[in-house]
Formats: structure tokens, C-alpha cells, sequence
């Protein structure tokens, strides 16, 4: 007979082994099937190109219809302004008509129309310009209302300079400074936001699958027959992926340091430790979706819902969490996304912040071990459902 | 009287195979929740939270002047329903906390000379300093806050007289420009499109990983009806969502429809045909339902993301708007948002149908195809 510690000593020499087997094993499985290698290296590559090189909320040369019904040069004066403009590129039509019918078409994006009054009003001082704005894309169109506008009112001032009256007082000049973003590009905030979208495809999506295909298949039964135990099956499920989303990540961030010129102003350790974190988070989820539904199916549809919906949308990564409602803002507050969102935007733009790196780290390590001891016990030796 | 005779007994090959294809989607209590429940949730959550309107911007105030000109334009700010203050600062040292915090997006710094300046000079500048993690938020909060400096000056210099040239503005479609009317019809295609697009790539893929599917192929049921005993329920449920987010939008958000039902239906039908053969002939290539899934979703990205839901399709570069013609989801959105908010007719909306039934065309034959083409 073997005595207890001689026992124990030798069950935790074959945990190592019984591991290092297993995930071999998984690792084999893992490089067979070459569509696992597209979501690892495919499909970071994608995003990262469209990100950064495609998606932009930034407007660009935005087409706008310029409408002047006041014949006199002071009238083409007023929107002259617009021509220059990077955001803008108005088309001069010269009817109302012609120019609602192009936006009905949608082929522009706003009407600026000098009524025919234009010049005499202004000489009695109070000119009016008119803005039809199309409404569809809403954030889009506040954006044109601030460009148009401005420079409309720019010519105002530089028109009461030129015609010589008393100079107005130039009243508050606001001088803004805007921090952590010198580019003002949104590629700067949507490539660190990438991360989290690939993380969370690796970690929940995919694991989620594979786990699913065991239990459905009836393999993983077959495993628990053996001497290994469920903590080991588990562990080996995570480590190939762990390694799929480091994968994924390097090319993240070399891709938006080099390529895309994004600086890295917190400590390279912290984004990588904050990374592997979420992962090991991402990694629970997709492994309690799967023992949960045990299908692949009902697993691969949860996990789109659970996973990969909420970080596109909910996390911050593209909408402001400041905006929304403070129930939504709670719902947000779940989700782990959201605050590795927070902890990757930190450490690419505004540099390391320790109480927010010890805040978020331990909502996120908490995460992670309820997420995995759920997970594990759902999956302890046991038939019944 | 021989093709009479074909032809029914293929229909009735098809009801039969639609009727068990229904019948595994459905017999499972579980797949029932996860295909209506979390669609209505979604719609709701994602109506609310996706939103690039400002209407809360913490901000917090350095004031070394203490004079009443900045006491008067804090008040304007306080008293805007946007700006809600989160702290007064007392050192410039501590404009570097609030900002790394997150606790403020923006602080404004008044000189010690601030009124001085003002009074004498007529002219004084306001430092801003804006986080800019998110740049789309911090521009949007500039100009909000340079319109109210804007409103303060002019009431300043109200008694000398400027000639002020007024802008007047009106949004069509969307009067009060809320993103959220912008936003919850496009969810009406895209939402609907995930699930659907999974379900049809996995509805081959898992008979071949169970083996049944050799077992269909030796039926007398020829491929093209496979295919549509196949489409017919995935199209379903892809129906059926996106009813569900619709009245979402109709009577939770209460955006007015001010387009038909007819045409809307019909986009979207075309829409789920689609996406369908999308599905299918993933499903037809794929060994397991693993591959699938992983070719689905490798492919359920570049079509969200190029789909103009998220970010503008204008804003993109040349060559990838060409790209977006291969998206069935841009021209999907697109016609979604045109017949609901604008009330668009067939006449503004046909050119959206294109590129979709293009799409259907190429990948339904394609899936017939592979059916009997590809054998593991």
C-alpha cells in the first residue's frame, strides 16, 4: 500500500505530465485544422488593415450642395469659406430644386443655401443663411453643422474687421489643448480598441466551439474515464488558445505602433499583463458557454450574443460610455470588455495610471476566477445534465 | 403532365425536409430562447447604448481668476443640461489627476488675468484641455462648449452693432439629430443577419459531422431542392427577427416608420436570401461545424464592419466603398434606414437590391453545387 503523502506526491508529479500530454494533444489539434489558424492570424490582420486604414469617424471630404439665389459677390463671398475645406467639398447647383432632389438621392450630405435677400438683409444686419442638414446619419450631420457654421461665422468676423466699423471686442477665445490623441484621428482609439475584439473571438468565441465539439461529440466522457482529471482537461483546452491570442495580440501592437504610428505612452509590461489577464477572463467565458450548452449550436450562438455583440458595442471601444444611459452604463460596468477597453486605451494614449491599473486589474482577476470555477464545475466527472 | 407530376412531388421532397429542418430548430426549448429572446435584448441595450450623441459631459473648472465674467460663463455651462460639473480644481497641478481619472473629459482653466483682460482688453483667452481617448466624444464636447462661448460673447457685445450673419439649421428625416434613429433601423438588418448567417452555416455543416448528410444525398431529393429545404427556415427566422427588432424600433423607441411595409419586407427578404446562400455554401465547404463557425465569423467582421453600422461608408477610402459592394449588409442598412426614416419608394431604393440578389445568385448555386461536390 502506498502511504498518503507518497500517494499525493505522486498524483501531483502526474498532473504535470498528465498536462504537458493533453496539451500536446490540443496543441496537434489545434495547428490540424487550418481555419483555427484564420482566426488567429487571418483575422487580426484583417481588422487591423480595416481599422486602420478604412473605418474612420473622421469626415472627409463631405459632399455638400451650395445653393446661392443672391446674385451679388458678397453672396459667393459668405460661402467661399467651404471651399478650402478639407471636411467639405461643396457642388454649387443653382436651384432649390436641383439641390433637394440630389439629397433625396442622398448624393449630398447638407444644403447651404444663400437666400435672395442675402445682401439687403445684411446691410440692415441681420442676414440669414439657411443649413438643410440630412438627418440619416445623425453624428455626421451635427459634425457639418459645426463646420458650416464656423465658417460662417468666420467670415462674419473677418467681414466686421474689413469694413472697417468699430472692431468688436473679440469677446472669449477658447484655446483648446487635446490631450492624449495629437493626431485627433480616431484610428487612434480604434486600434488599441482592437485588441479587445480579437481577444475576446479567440478567448470566448472559439474556445467556446471547441469545448462545445467535446461535449457533443462525447469525447470528453471518454477522457473522463481516464486518470486525468477535469482540472487538467481544462487547463490544456486554455493553454493552445492562450497562445492563439498572444498570437493575435503581438500583431496588434507591433502593427499599431508601426504601421499606423499610435504612440505606447504606459509601459509596454502593463499592456501585456492587462492583455493576458483578459484573456484568462475571455477564456473562462467561452469555457462556461460551452459547458453550459454542451452543443455546438446553442454554444456557438451564445457565445456571439454573450461575446462578441456586447464588446462591439457596449464596451466603449466605439461608443462613449459617458452617453448612455446609466442602466446601460451599469450593464457596460459587467462586462469584462469594458474594462480592459479602459486599461488598453490607458496604456497606448495616456500613459500608466496606477490606481486605475490596480482597479481595473482586480475587477478583471475577480472575473476570471468566478468565470473559471464555474467553468470547472461544470465540468467535474459527472454524466447527468 | 409528367413535369406536373415532378413538380409536385418535389415540392412535397421540399415540405418535407422544411418541415424536419423547422422542426430541429425549433423542438430544442433552448434554441427557441436563443433565437427570439436575445434579439428583442439586444435591440433594446445596443438602442440605448450605441450612441454617439453628447448629452453628459463632466467637466471640471480651474478658476484662478475668481472674477465675475468666468463665475457668469461656469453658470451658462452649469446651467446647459449637457455639461454637469464633477470637481473644482484649485491648483493647475491637479488638471493632470481629473483627466488621467477619467473623472472629467475636459477642463477649463481661467487665468488669474482672465477678467482683467476681459474688462480692458475686451479680450481674454480660456485655456481647454479635452482627453482625447476617444476624439469623436472630445471634438463633439469642443464645439458644444465653443457654441456657448460663442452665445456668452454675443450677449457681451449685444449693444455695438455687428453685422452677424445668422445660420439657420434644419435636419431632415431626423429633426433633433438623434443617432438612435440612425442606429436601431440599421440593427434591424445586422442583428438579424448574425444569427441567421450562423444558422444556415451550421445546418450542413452538422449533417456532415453527424453523418446524416451522405444519408440525404442518396435520397431522391435533387441538390437544388437540399437548397432550398434548406434556405426556406433559416430565411424564416431571419423574418422573424427582424420583425422583432422592428417593433422594437416602432414601439419602445417610438421612431416614426414613414416609409411601406411592402418594400421594407421585400429588402429584407432579399436581404435573408443572401445571407442564406452566404451560410450555405460555408456550410457546404466546411467538414465539421467547427469550420464553420470559424469561416463564418472570419467572414461576419469585414461584413459588419465595411456595412456602414458603425462608421460611415463616405468616410472610407475608394477602394474599400468598391469592396462594400460584395457587403449584401451595406446595401441591407441602407435600404432599412432610406424606406424607414426617409420614406423611400421603389423608385429611390431599387439600385440597393443589386448588389444583394447579385450576391444570392452567386452563393446559392454555389452551395447546390458543393453539396454533391464536395464529399469528406
Amino acid at each position: 500500500m502506498i502511504k498518503p503523502d507518497r500517494q499525493a506526491h505522486a498524483a501531483s508529479g502526474g498532473f504535470w505530465r498528465r498536462l504537458r500530454a493533453l496539451t500536446i494533444k490540443e496543441f496537434h489539434q489545434l495547428l490540424r485544422d487550418r481555419s483555427n489558424l484564420a482566426i488567429g492570424i487571418l483575422l487580426p490582420v484583417m481588422l487591423i488593415l480595416l481599422f486602420g486604414y478604412g473605418l474612420s469617424l473622421d469626415i472627409r471630404n463631405a459632399p455638400v450642395a451650395v445653393v446661392i439665389e443672391d446674385g451679388s459677390p458678397t453672396a459667393r463671398d459668405v460661402v467661399a469659406g467651404l471651399n478650402g475645406s478639407d471636411y467639405i467639398r461643396p457642388s454649387y447647383v443653382t436651384t432649390m430644386a436641383e439641390a433637394e432632389q440630389l439629397m433625396r438621392a442622398r448624393r449630398v450630405d447638407a444644403i447651404v443655401r444663400v437666400p435672395g435677400d442675402f445682401s439687403r438683409r445684411l446691410a440692415r444686419g441681420d442676414a440669414r443663411v439657411q443649413l438643410l442638414l440630412h438627418g440619416s446619419d445623425a453624428t455626421m450631420a451635427s459634425s457639418l453643422r459645426g463646420y458650416v457654421t464656423g465658417s460662417i461665422n468666420n467670415w462674419s468676423a473677418h467681414q466686421a474687421d474689413r469694413s472697417g466699423r468699430i472692431a468688436p471686442a473679440p469677446g472669449v477665445q477658447v484655446i483648446d489643448r487635446l490631450w492624449f490623441n495629437a493626431a485627433n484621428s480616431s484610428t487612434w482609439y480604434l486600434v488599441p480598441g482592437l485588441i479587445v475584439l480579437i481577444m475576446t473571438l479567440v478567448g470566448g468565441f472559439l474556445t467556446s466551439m471547441v469545448v462545445a465539439r467535446e461535449w457533443e461529440r462525447g469525447t470528453l466522457e471518454a477522457l473522463f474515464v481516464t486518470p486525468v482529471r477535469s482540472l487538467e482537461i481544462l487547463l490544456a483546452k486554455i493553454i493552445p488558445y492562450f497562445g492563439v491570442g498572444m498570437l493575435g495580440l503581438l500583431l496588434c501592437i507591433v502593427s499599431a505602433r508601426f504601421l499606423f504610428q499610435v504612440p505606447l505612452n504606459g509601459s509596454l509590461w502593463v499592456l501585456l499583463a492587462s492583455s493576458m489577464l483578459y484573456l484568462i477572463v475571455a477564456l473562462g467565458l467561452g469555457l462556461l458557454i460551452s459547458s453550459l450548452a454542451r452543443n455546438q449550436f446553442l454554444a456557438s450562438q451564445i457565445a456571439v450574443i454573450a461575446t462578441f455583440m456586447p464588446a462591439l458595442m457596449l464596451s466603449g471601444f466605439l461608443f462613449d460610455l459617458n452617453n448612455v444611459p446609466i442602466g446601460i452604463q451599469r450593464v457596460a460596468s459587467i462586462l469584462p470588455a469594458t474594462h480592459f477597453v479602459e486599461l488598453s486605451k490607458m496604456s497606448f494614449l495616456a500613459g500608466d495610471n496606477f490606481s486605475l491599473i490596480v482597479r481595473k486589474w482586480s475587477i478583471l482577476g475577480l472575473q476570471a476566477v468566478v468565470l473559471l470555477a464555474a467553468a470547472w464545475l461544470r465540468t467535474r466527472k459527472s454524466l447527468d445534465r | 403532365m409528367d413535369a406536373l407530376n415532378d413538380f409536385t412531388a418535389a415540392l412535397r421532397r421540399i415540405a418535407f425536409l422544411f418541415r424536419k429542418e423547422v422542426l430541429a430548430i425549433f423542438k430544442d426549448p433552448a434554441n427557441r430562447v436563443i433565437l427570439i429572446v436575445p434579439v428583442i435584448v439586444q435591440s433594446m441595450v445596443f438602442g440605448y447604448g450605441a450612441t454617439y450623441d453628447l448629452n453628459h459631459v463632466s467637466y471640471a473648472v480651474l478658476d484662478q481668476s475668481g472674477g465675475e465674467a468666468s463665475r457668469e460663463l461656469i453658470a451658462r455651462l452649469d446651467g446647459s443640461g449637457i455639461f454637469v460639473r464633477a470637481a473644482t480644481l484649485r491648483n493647475p497641478g491637479d488638471i493632470a489627476r481629473v483627466i488621467d481619472d477619467g473623472q472629467a473629459l475636459l477642463v477649463l482653466h481661467f487665468a488669474a488675468d482672465f477678467d482683467a483682460r476681459l474688462t480692458c482688453s475686451g479680450g481674454a483667452p480660456l485655456q481647454l484641455v479635452l482627453d482625447g481617448r476617444n476624439s469623436t466624444t472630445a471634438n463633439m464636447a469642443a464645439g458644444h462648449l465653443g457654441t456657448l462661448v460663442a452665445q456668452f460673447n454675443a450677449t457681451r457685445t449685444a449693444s455695438s452693432s455687428v453685422s452677424a450673419v445668422g445660420v439657420e439649421t434644419r435636419a431632415w428625416f431626423n429633426p433633433n439629430l438623434e443617432s438612435r434613429w440612425n442606429i436601431v433601423p440599421a440593427l434591424i438588418a445586422s442583428l438579424s443577419m448574425l444569427q441567421t448567417l450562423l444558422l444556415a452555416a451550421l445546418s450542413v455543416a452538422r449533417e456532415r459531422e453527424q453523418g446524416t448528410f451522405d444519408q440525404l444525398l442518396v435520397t431522391p431529393m435533387r441538390p437544388i431542392e437540399i437548397l432550398i429545404g434548406k434556405a426556406l427556415p433559416s430565411i424564416a427566422v431571419g423574418l422573424i427577427q427582424a420583425s422583432l427588432i422592428f417593433a422594437v424600433a416602432l414601439w419602445w423607441f417610438q421612431i416614426p416608420f414613414s416609409g411601406s411595409a411592402l418594400l421594407l419586407y421585400a429588402g429584407l427578404a432579399t436581404f435573408a436570401t443572401a445571407c442564406v446562400g452566404i451560410g450555405l455554401s460555408i456550410s457546404a465547404l466546411s467538414l465539421n461545424m467547427q469550420q464553420a463557425m470559424v469561416y463564418a465569423f472570419v467572414l461576419i467582421m469585414p461584413l459588419m464592419l465595411l456595412s456602414g453600422l458603425v462608421t460611415p461608408v463616405s468616410n472610407m477610402p475608394w477602394s474599400l466603398q468598391m469592396l462594400t459592394y460584395a457587403d449584401p449588409l451595406r446595401f441591407a442598412i441602407e435600404l432599412v434606414r432610406r424606406v424607414y426614416l426617409e420614406g423611400a419608394g421603389w423608385s429611390d431604393v431599387y439600385t440597393d437590391f443589386w448588389p444583394m440578389v447579385a450576391v444570392a445568385l452567386v452563393t446559392l448555386p454555389v452551395a447546390a453545387w458543393l453539396f454533391r461536390n464536395r464529399l469528406a
